[in-house]
């Protein structure tokens, strides 16, 4: 375990090292690592972009007793390939009436939204981006900003199917970020910290989600919620709104959307398999590879989630997230305080 | 057509009306049905289906076509259950001539009809999965109903507009084949049913998004002239098959299943439970089935005697009538088809009023419209 982290760490190392020897300035050397570190968060949001949408259509697939994609190289593995040429290829077409400023805006604030929360994702022991006092404050501070780009999108669209979309991301997402954050809350409370590595270093013994087993089915189903998945993607709803705040972009610009959904995806399974299911932690396996299944668990969970169920409705979603989930996550807040003074009275 | 609205303005609580125009190209619409909606926020406050754009004057094609020719168009009609149709049509034109059709003829009508009714529901139910979002639902069913496609395939060497059903009898006689394949088939139903009702009917977000939605009283849906599952879920056991049997089904035992609240979950429910009923009827007809010609000794050209008929069979989607006008040529002088879908389309407004956006997609899912039906 500690060899493999000591190898990404010494990767960084002796970049930094190199950079600082060719360019003779510490300063331009710390820039180039960083830069390092920004390129391979976004290869790894890509790089996990092409993957998941494979994965998307054969996990489908096997859920409704299909083959799905299997024309394009061995198993279909080039199809992804495919659908970005094809999406790359498209006709941009911007409607005449929308609000062009913020119609071009909305799809690259929602990925830079969706790209800045991977900064606080502990990969490993130490292979983090900047492991901030506030991680998970941070994590959830930056993704409820996903909702402003959805609204945006949906005003300036100047589409109805996509403005009453835009209003559903608001209420959904507030509804859904404070049951959220109180399912957070009970490990936090545990741990004492907010830092990502120090929540992890707690779990080396006993994961919580044996000890926070209703924070975690909650953290589940608002994630679902905040993600846009069904049985929560009343945002996009295609049955009823088309395709919502989306239905008046395409190439490219799509694109953006669907990748901010999978990044905002990836992101949610990478905080639950830090925050519940022990990070990195793990016997045998090297740490980023224990880290890399938990988080394929999680997003498998998502992907069953979104084959299985049909969609609930807007006034149930509220009444769910209000009525059901906020008193559920307070109660665990409280009993999880209770349990805390009653055995760690010292603390 | 432009649709006038009423409620233009500010309602009670201060908020502004406005109108969203669902279809006629929109992913839950069935085709090409187009609904003006006007809503207050999320909330339908009026709803007014728009029909005709896929109006093809079948009504009127039949005055220039002779009987027998005519049997083709009412494949294209509710085109999810041709037999029901031809069904139909056949049985008007015999009341017209009074015409015998052999025993063995009517037992594979029977099997051919209720067969058609079980495919047609399975695609409801998938169907109405899918417009509640559950995409998986829908494979499900559709791998069902393509072994009753393959069925009628082996009787009538067509998928979906057999065309089976003649003036006078049935096409060709049903292989022994195609009894052992039927036989098969009903073994595995409840099989199939039971897996549906794991993916789908028990699942609990399902039954929350159809529970207590849209209740309208049974009266309201008599004066509109709603037929068939959406009215029998409304309390009223109202089906031909037993109310005014045609062909041979006041032979056979089943159950008329009527719904208590009247609400979406009812309404799809009779589906889910008439699969049963009709695999019943099917079993029950194959045990009886006789040997015998498939077909009446009837004229080469049909000429009807002058005077009007009127009948009508339980399609799938209620009442499916055909009401003609002979004048004795070999072409009707005028035809009518009361198109259940027509009608029931008709209740959407009274449906729909106080639900939210998402539920019109269950209210058209639960209606079972097919849109070749409503505009013919």
């Amino acid at each position: 375990m500690q060899e493999s982290a000591s190898f990404w760490l010494g990767l960084g190392r002796s970049l930094k090292k190199i950079a600082q020897d060719a360019t003779g300035s510490v300063w331009m050397a710390e820039m180039i690592h960083t830069l390092a570190a920004v390129v391979a968060i976004l290869s790894i949001i890509l790089l996990s972009a092409l993957v998941l949408v494979y994965l998307e259509r054969k996990v489908c697939a096997w859920m409704q007793m299909r083959l799905g994609p299997n024309r394009l190289g061995p198993f279909g593995i080039f199809q992804t390939i495919a659908d970005i040429l094809k999406l790359m290829t498209k006709e941009d077409i911007q409607p005449t009436l929308v609000s062009p400023i913020m119609w071009a805006l909305a799809p690259i604030l929602l990925f830079m939204a969706a790209m800045t929360t991977y900064a606080v994702i502990p990969f490993d022991a130490g292979v983090i981006f900047a492991d901030l006092n506030i991680g998970i404050f941070f994590f959830l501070a930056v993704g409820s900003q996903a909702s402003l780009p959805l609204l945006m999108a949906g005003w300036s669209s100047n589409n109805k199917y996509a403005m009453i979309g835009g209003m559903r991301t608001v209420a959904q997402m507030i509804s859904y970020e404070i049951p959220l954050v109180f399912s957070i809350l009970g490990v936090v409370m545990i741990t004492g910290s907010m830092k990502m590595s120090d929540i992890v270093k707690a779990q080396e013994g006993l994961w919580f989600i044996v000890t926070q087993p209703v924070a975690f089915v909650i953290y589940i189903i608002a994630a679902t919620a905040e993600t846009n998945r069904i049985p929560f993607d009343l945002v996009e709803a295609e049955s009823e709104l088309v395709a919502g705040p989306f239905t008046e972009y395409s190439g490219m610009r799509w694109a953006y959307f669907f990748l901010a959904e999978y990044a905002f995806m990836v992101g949610a399974s990478c905080v639950a398999a830090t925050l519940f299911l022990g990070g990195w932690n793990g016997p045998w396996l090297p740490g980023w590879i224990w880290f890399f299944l938990k988080v394929s668990a999680m997003i498998f969970l998502f992907m069953w989630f979104r084959w299985t169920f049909p969609r609930i409705r807007v006034d149930q979603l509220m009444s769910f997230g209000w009525k059901v989930l906020l008193p559920l996550s307070i109660a665990n807040v409280v009993l999880t305080g209770i349990g805390l003074w009653l055995f760690f009275p010292l603390n | 057509m432009t649709v006038k609205l009423t409620h233009e303005g500010v309602t009670a609580s201060g908020s502004e009306l406005y109108c969203l125009n669902m279809g006629p190209q929109h992913p839950s619409t069935h085709g090409v049905l187009r609904v003006v909606l006007e809503l207050d926020g999320e909330t339908v406050v009026r709803a007014i289906p728009v029909l005709g754009y896929l109006h093809r004057g079948i009504e009127k094609l039949a005055e220039s076509r002779t009987y027998p020719q005519f049997i083709p168009f009412t494949d294209r009609l509710d085109y999810v259950s041709s037999m029901c149709n031809n069904l139909a049509y056949c049985q008007t034109v015999e009341k017209l001539m009074t015409v015998e059709v052999p025993e063995r003829a009517e037992y594979i009508r029977v099997i051919m009809a209720e067969l058609n009714r079980i495919a047609s529901h399975m695609l409801f139910i998938g169907a109405t999965a899918l417009d509640l979002g559950g995409m998986t639902g829908m494979m499900y069913t559709f791998r069902d109903r393509e072994r009753i496609l393959d069925l009628f395939n082996l009787a009538s060497g067509s998928r979906l507009t057999y065309s089976y059903v003649r003036i006078g009898g049935v096409m060709n006689d049903i292989s022994p084949e195609f009894v052992n394949l039927l036989r098969a088939f009903l073994a595995d139903l409840p099989g199939m049913l039971q897996e549906y009702d794991d993916l789908i009917n028990g699942n609990e977000i399902f039954q929350a998004r159809l529970r207590d939605v849209s209740i309208v009283p049974a009266s309201r849906l008599v004066s509109l002239g709603v037929t068939g599952p959406v009215l029998r879920a409304a309390g009223i056991a109202y089906d031909l098959r037993r109310k005014k049997p045609y062909g041979i089904y006041d032979r056979f035992q089943f159950d008329i299943p009527a719904g208590t609240v009247g609400d979406n979950w009812e309404r799809y429910l009779m589906r889910v439970l008439e699969i049963s009923e009709s695999a019943k009827i099917i079993a029950q007809a194959l045990e009886g089935l006789p040997e015998g010609p498939v077909m009446a000794k009837i004229p080469k050209v049909i000429k009807p005697p002058v005077g009007e008929v009127y009948h009508a069979n339980e399609s799938p989607r209620g009442e499916l009538g055909f009401h003609i006008v002979s004048d004795g040529s070999t072409k009707p002088y005028r035809l009518h088809i009361r198109r259940p879908t027509f009608y029931n389309l008709g209740s959407i407004d009274a449906l729909c009023r106080g639900v939210k956006i998402a539920d019109v997609a269950a209210v058209l899912a639960v209606l079972d419209p097919c849109m070749g039906e409503a505009d013919a």
